[in-house]
């Protein structure tokens, strides 16, 4: 019951802030320049107007920034990406020579390098490294840090340049992406972040340039170790047995570092990256109750508020409710659905218990809890579960590896659906339009119209462009799953088995959705997986953007239609059914056979005899 | 309605129908033909694939750990019947319009045409020519089938019209059944609006002179067999659209399909590392195609090409004939619709409506004048002032000639353009002693009719005329030969009954009805009113028209519109959907991109529905089509993997014979095309509600239908396909 009450109120509050956010998310993308609610535009405007300078944009006597059409738009999006993925690159291969790294950590393997920066431009911000042992301070903050910024402000800009689209009638712009990309990061971003890091300063998240620390053990620690001579090889005792001395372990090292900042933007933009290596189960990235549940807030605030704010830029706040709504449909079931699978826990170790061999289960256990903070318990890592492959987020507070087999096929069906159940900061809503347009398609011809979306003819161009949208990310799930099973290098799994290939299955889930959570088990800093994930990355995230922005170019053209009771109204509950059916079937109906063979059959073994 | 229609409307499933389809279903097993038709083409590959697999199998080399060879070769077959299936539904389409082609094309006889030689005939000579003239007039037999745009023929009585043309001069009958269906004679004459003639019918009295207006094999009848024949087959953009949709899919499913064989290698790899004794089996290419096939949209794209043809032959059936599939969707779409007032939204004439006594007369005495006077008047107007006077005031209809007198007739006194009044005279009888004269007519003629008769115009008269003027109604002045002015008939425009009703309908499809109308605006209004329509046009002129249209287009609504005149043309041609009637001129035919054969300006109603059930038939199908995979699933991915992972067996939840469950889906998914053709040759019903409530409705039914149907089906052909012992 308190579980339950824990994901009733995480709802209650993300959907009450839903209206004030988006409502000023609108303003900000709407604004002119220097201009921007809650006195923002006083306080930053300069800032605002000197980027502006410095990169030639110019701003009409309206002082709105000269608009471009889509392609440009897209290009500008395109070499900014490019301009992010080399700095980053470059950033890891020389951070042992550049200040801001205490630790002294050396460069950053060449293949690993590539798969983070790929990583952090795409929104994925999948690590297949550990950030405590490989990342300088300079490195997480200059690139990791700014990414994390730019990436989102990039999903953000895209989706503002679609809404135009569908919001404008006869116009060849959509927007300048330039102005768009400072404005979200300056208005929306930072100050959110600033509020954020702040909070969980507060709760005990560490903020500080310092070295590692290096602090007493309470109880010293020993162990042996094998003695090795200088080539390596093990010393044998006349006997044969390996040579062993004790080693006395008195202090350990406590990983420091400016986390706080990280992990507001970390959430807020969806990215989840992690300052430390197991993300927000450290606790010092996580340390409390109330900074687990304001990052968890964090992770789908902006997704979902930007459904207001579509609805608020189209000037019909019930489309915004409408797709809000149909994200809300499949999100709650699953979330509950997660929570009640985790709270079952797993029918073995309870035969075990119901037997009293009290030697191999000491205590009965309170769902299950493998893998998860016992800080947090079974509703709120099951809450982060379900909110992280719900957004893109991908940071986690549990480990997803050791859930239920049908726990964890949750949290692997939310990102293959296509991160378009919250989704990324943008990313999210504009895959979610893509959805729109085939439901639009489908149900305008069931009620014997040509389809049209906000009196805009949906046209085949339209379908081509959304088909792309829908396509790749499936197509890099299965093909790239395919070629990791068929390839030795692929086999670097903890588990045999069903669960082996669910473990395979879910990175490439995760980094064909740009969602970057990871299952665990998986070892995935191998050149392999570093190359394959990180192909997989690029080509999810920007084979989506150039589509969606070119139907934002071709909606703009658009002349719009007037609405007429023969029109399909897309607010209705009727119409919300049919695109939850729709984001649904095409889940459901393309990954029904992977996921039959990894985590289904997993299950069936475990519930059966 | 002719022969030619009823003919070509035969029972769906009638034999001689049936069997031509069945020859051209093999026929079109062409790759090239497939090759059209993205979904059917991977099903046509996979067939091939299959049959070769199956003949592998016989000499020994087929799949290892899989089905028997049998079992293999009856899928391929099956797989064959999926593609046959789906080639008989589009030959049982074009088969329907074939029929009417045949009966089309037997109008079209080569026939000798009389040409006028060069510089024999003028038409501007502004000359009549008589009757007596055209046998003189020099011509020469040619070949119908020479002629060229811009030649002039002469056609007499029981000639057949050798093209298309515009009456240059003459006035005939033409029996025009081959291409209307009508029997009944109608009249061609030069100018005005019945000036086009069509080629292959008949003049049965009289004689025109044609200017040819189309090439060989671009007439209007070569046009309505090419569209009924499916000749023109491009695909319209919204079906361009579907195909995308349809191709995604396929490539989705081709995905999921072709990356199932190295994920069941790995299962089995990892299962035989776990138990040695493991008799697991990758999953083999047959089992993969088969659940492509039951996968990917093979019903709506088996379908979809037989339910644009059903939806030409639907319009053909109504009496449409369209130049593209493209007007027909737009027809679907359109948002407003201009209609004509007259013949339209009202009967073509005005009817009386009541009666207003003036200067002392009484209403019966004012009926009984009116009615007397339009005893002889044959006009519609007269004829209900007659049917006003009884239904009003019980005034019976006296016989002209009983009001004759000692052999005196009564005389009537017909309407001319120069007296602007009609009436009656009737002698001295012993009732009217005096004998009797009656006039009736415009205010002003009677007016001046009665001060020529001594007496004063009626000023009370004179008010009414204007408020019945000031109503949009005609009044008509009755006065009688001693200068006495008896009183007013208002005549009204009659709205056709149930046309509110059709407006209702209309504004519940969101469609906009606009009044075109001639009359000044007060008039308009007032019918405007009555009938239901949203808004009307009044004074219209076609420039006006044209502007109203371009206004409308500018807010980016779809206008549809009949018309029949020259000066619709360019209304026409601007509009989206034009329909343009059969008995109107060529240029409004040729502005037009549809032609009603009957004429009948509320057809549009008809074209609207029509192009809304060709889009909800295809859209209904799709959604079925998909539906139906949840249930395949459920069927073949248990069967597919039960040997690698037993516990797979929990998903077989109809129970199916493992060993041939595969074959029982790939049976279901072909037959349920051939289950479908019906629907997809009448089209998905369509019923005027709002938008929402349609796409609810449809949704549960296609829908949800198509989620359940498939879980019966398939269990059921089970059961059947088990009661053969051969599989075991």
């Amino acid at each position: 019951m308190n579980g339950v009450l824990q994901l009733v109120i995480y709802l209650a509050v993300l959907v009450a802030l839903v209206k004030p956010l988006g409502w000023f998310m609108a303003r900000v993308l709407e604004g002119k320049a220097g201009e921007a609610p809650l006195g923002l535009g006083r306080a930053l405007g300069w800032l605002e107007r000197g980027v502006y300078a410095l990169c030639g944009v110019k701003t009409d006597a309206d002082r709105r920034p000269v608009e471009t059409g889509w392609k440009p738009y897209a290009a500008g999006i395109l070499i900014f990406n490019a301009i992010g993925f080399l700095a980053v690159y470059a950033l890891q291969r020389l951070q042992h020579t550049l200040p801001g790294n205490p630790a002294g950590l050396g460069a950053v393997e060449a293949r690993s390098a590539f798969n983070t920066a790929v990583s952090f431009a795409t929104n994925t911000n999948w690590q297949g490294y550990g950030g405590e042992t490989t990342m300088s301070y300079l490195t997480q903050m200059l690139g990791l840090g700014v990414q994390n910024f730019l990436s989102a402000a990039t999903g953000i800009a895209v989706l503002a340049a679609l809404i135009r689209g569908l919001a404008r009638r006869s116009s060849s712009t959509i927007g300048n992406c330039w102005a768009d990309l400072t404005r979200v990061t300056l208005y929306i971003l930072l100050p959110l972040s600033m509020l954020l890091a702040l909070a969980l300063v507060s709760q005990g998240v560490v903020q500080t340039f310092r070295e590692p620390a290096k602090v007493a053990l309470t109880v010293p620690l020993s162990y042996s170790e094998p003695v090795k001579n200088d080539a390596g090889d093990t010393l044998k005792n006349p006997d044969g047995s390996d040579q062993t001395r004790t080693v006395q372990v008195t202090e350990q090292t406590i990983a420091l570092g400016p986390a706080a900042s990280q992990i507001a933007i970390k959430q807020l933009g969806t990215n989840g990256g992690g300052f430390f290596n197991v993300n927000s189960a450290h606790p010092l990235e996580n340390p409390t109750a109330l900074s687990d549940f304001l990052q968890v807030l964090a992770i789908l605030l902006i997704p979902a508020a930007l459904c207001w704010t579509f609805g608020e830029m189209v000037r019909d706040r019930r489309q915004g409710w409408a797709v809000l709504a149909a994200m809300l449909a499949i999100f709650v079931p699953l979330l509950f659905a997660t929570y009640a699978l985790e709270a079952a826990g797993n029918p073995r170790i309870d035969a075990i218990v119901a037997h009293g061999d009290s030697a191999s289960a000491p205590d009965a256990p309170a769902g299950n809890l493998e893998g998860k903070e016992a800080r947090f318990g079974v509703a709120a890592s099951a809450r982060w579960a379900a909110a992280t492959t719900a957004a893109s987020n991908g940071s986690v507070n549990s480990m997803h590896d050791s859930y239920t087999p049908l726990g964890g096929l949750i949290p692997m069906w939310l990102m293959q659906l296509g991160e378009v159940v919250f989704g990324g900061v943008g990313s999210g809503l504009y895959g979610m339009l893509m959805f729109v347009i085939v439901a639009v398609f489908v149900a305008g011809l069931m009620v014997g119209r040509a389809p049209e979306y906000l009196g805009k003819k949906i046209e085949p161009f339209e379908m081509k462009m959304a088909a792309i949208a829908v396509l790749v990310p499936c197509a890099l799930v299965l093909v790239g799953t395919a070629v990791a099973v068929a390839i030795p290098e692929g086999y670097t799994t903890s588990n045999p088995g069903p669960h082996g290939f669910s473990q395979i299955l879910y990175a490439f889930s995760s980094a064909g959705n740009n969602n970057g959570s990871a299952f665990a088990g998986l070892t995935a800093n191998t050149p392999f997986y570093n190359i394959a994930l990180g192909l997989a990355m690029w080509f999810s995230r920007y084979w989506i953007i150039v589509p969606v922005l070119a139907v934002a170019g071709s909606l703009a053209a658009k002349r719009v239609t007037p609405t007429s009771s023969g029109t399909l109204p897309t607010h209705t509950p009727v119409f919300v059914v049919m695109l939850v059916a729709v984001v649904i079937i095409v889940g459901a109906l393309t990954f029904v056979p992977a996921l039959a063979l990894g985590p289904v059959v997993e299950h069936l073994q475990l519930v059966g005899k | 309605m002719s022969s030619a229609n009823t003919q070509s409307a035969p029972s769906i499933f009638s034999p001689a129908l049936v069997r031509p389809a069945i020859g051209s279903a093999f026929a079109k097993l062409d790759p090239r033909v497939q090759l059209r038709n993205p979904v059917m083409f991977v099903v046509w590959m996979v067939s091939v694939l299959t049959t070769l697999l199956a003949v592998a199998g016989f000499v020994g080399r087929g799949e290892q750990g899989g089905y028997s060879s049998t079992l293999v070769l009856v899928i391929a077959l099956w797989l064959w019947f999926t593609v046959l299936f789906a080639n008989f539904a589009e030959a049982m389409a074009e088969g329907r319009g074939k029929a009417q082609a045949a009966s089309l094309r037997k109008s079209k006889r080569d026939v000798q045409a009389k040409k006028v030689g060069a510089g024999h005939w003028s038409s501007g000579d502004g000359q009549r020519h008589k009757a007596t003239d055209i046998t003189s007039l020099k011509t020469e037999s040619v070949p119908g089938g020479t002629l060229r745009k811009g030649d002039i023929v002469l056609v007499q009585a029981g000639d057949t019209i050798p093209g298309d043309g515009e009456v240059l001069e003459g006035v005939a009958s033409v029996n025009e059944s081959a291409v209307t269906g009508e029997s009944a004679p109608v009249i061609r004459e030069a100018g005005g609006d019945r000036s086009s003639v069509v080629g292959g019918t008949q003049v049965l009295s009289d004689w025109l002179i044609v200017r040819i207006a189309a090439n060989p094999g671009s007439s209007f009848l070569d046009r309505m067999i090419a569209m009924v024949e499916g000749a023109k087959r491009q695909k319209t953009p919204n079906e361009i659209a579907l195909d995308i949709l349809l191709a995604k899919l396929t490539i989705i499913f081709l995905l999921a399909c072709t990356t199932l064989l190295p994920y069941s290698i790995y299962a089995v790899m990892q299962t035989r590392a776990a138990d040695t004794a493991s008799t697991a089996a990758p999953v083999t290419v047959t089992v993969l195609v088969a659940l492509l096939v039951c996968l990917i949209p093979t019903t709506i794209g088996g379908l979809l090409s037989a339910i644009r043809i059903a939806g030409m032959d639907r319009l053909v059936q109504a009496n449409v004939i369209a130049t593209s599939g493209r007007a027909v969707e737009a027809a679907g779409d359109v948002d407003v619709l201009l209609l004509d007032k007259t013949g339209t939204i009202t009967f073509g004439n005005r009817m009386a409506s009541a009666f207003y006594p003036v200067d002392g007369a009484s209403a019966e005495q004012l009926a009984d004048a009116a009615q007397l006077s339009s005893l002889a008047d044959e006009t519609p107007e007269g004829r209900s002032i007659v049917v006003l006077a009884k239904q009003k005031y019980n005034i019976r209809e006296r016989d002209m000639h009983a009001l004759g007198f000692d052999g005196k007739p009564a005389t009537f006194v017909p309407f001319t353009a120069n007296t602007r009044m009609s009436g009656v005279d009737l002698p001295v009888s012993t009732q009217y002693p005096l004998g009797r004269q009656i006039r009736k007519g415009s205010a002003d003629a009677i007016e001046a009719y009665v001060s020529r008769m001594g007496g004063t115009p009626s000023a009370q008269a004179r008010d009414i005329v204007n408020e019945i003027s000031r109503r949009g109604s005609t009044p008509l002045v009755v006065a009688d030969g001693k200068g006495k002015t008896l009183g007013v008939i208002e005549l009204k425009d009659i709205v056709k009954g149930g046309i509110a009703e059709r407006f209702a309908e209309l504004r519940r499809m969101g469609i906009k009805t606009v009044m075109i109308t001639g009359d000044n605006p007060v008039t308009a209004a007032a019918i405007a009113a009555e009938a239901g329509v949203d808004d009307f046009l009044a004074q219209a002129t076609p420039e006006a028209k044209l502007k109203l249209i371009r206004e409308y287009q500018q807010g980016g609504r779809l206008v549809a519109m009949t018309g029949d005149g020259t000066n619709d043309a360019p209304a026409l041609a601007q509009a989206d959907v034009a329909v343009a009637m059969n008995s109107g001129t060529q240029a409004a035919k040729e502005a037009g991109n549809m032609v009603d054969l009957d004429s009948n300006p509320t057809k549009l109603i008809e074209i609207v529905r029509i192009g809304k059930q060709l889009l909800m038939t295809r859209g209904s199908l799709t959604t079925f089509s998909i539906a139906n995979d949840v249930a395949k699933y459920f069927a073949i991915i248990p069967a597919a993997f039960m040997s690698t992972y037993p516990a797979l067996g929990a998903l077989n939840i109809m129970r199916l014979n493992p060993d041939t469950a595969i074959l029982s889906s790939v049976i279901f998914n072909a037959l349920i095309i051939v289950v479908l053709i019906p629907l997809a040759l009448r089209g998905v019903k369509y019923r005027p509600v709002e938008a929402s409530r349609l796409l609810g409705h449809n949704l549960l039914v296609y829908g949800v239908g198509g989620l359940i149907v498939p879980f019966i089906g398939i269990k059921l052909i089970d059961v059947l396909v088990n009661l053969l012992p051969v599989w075991s």
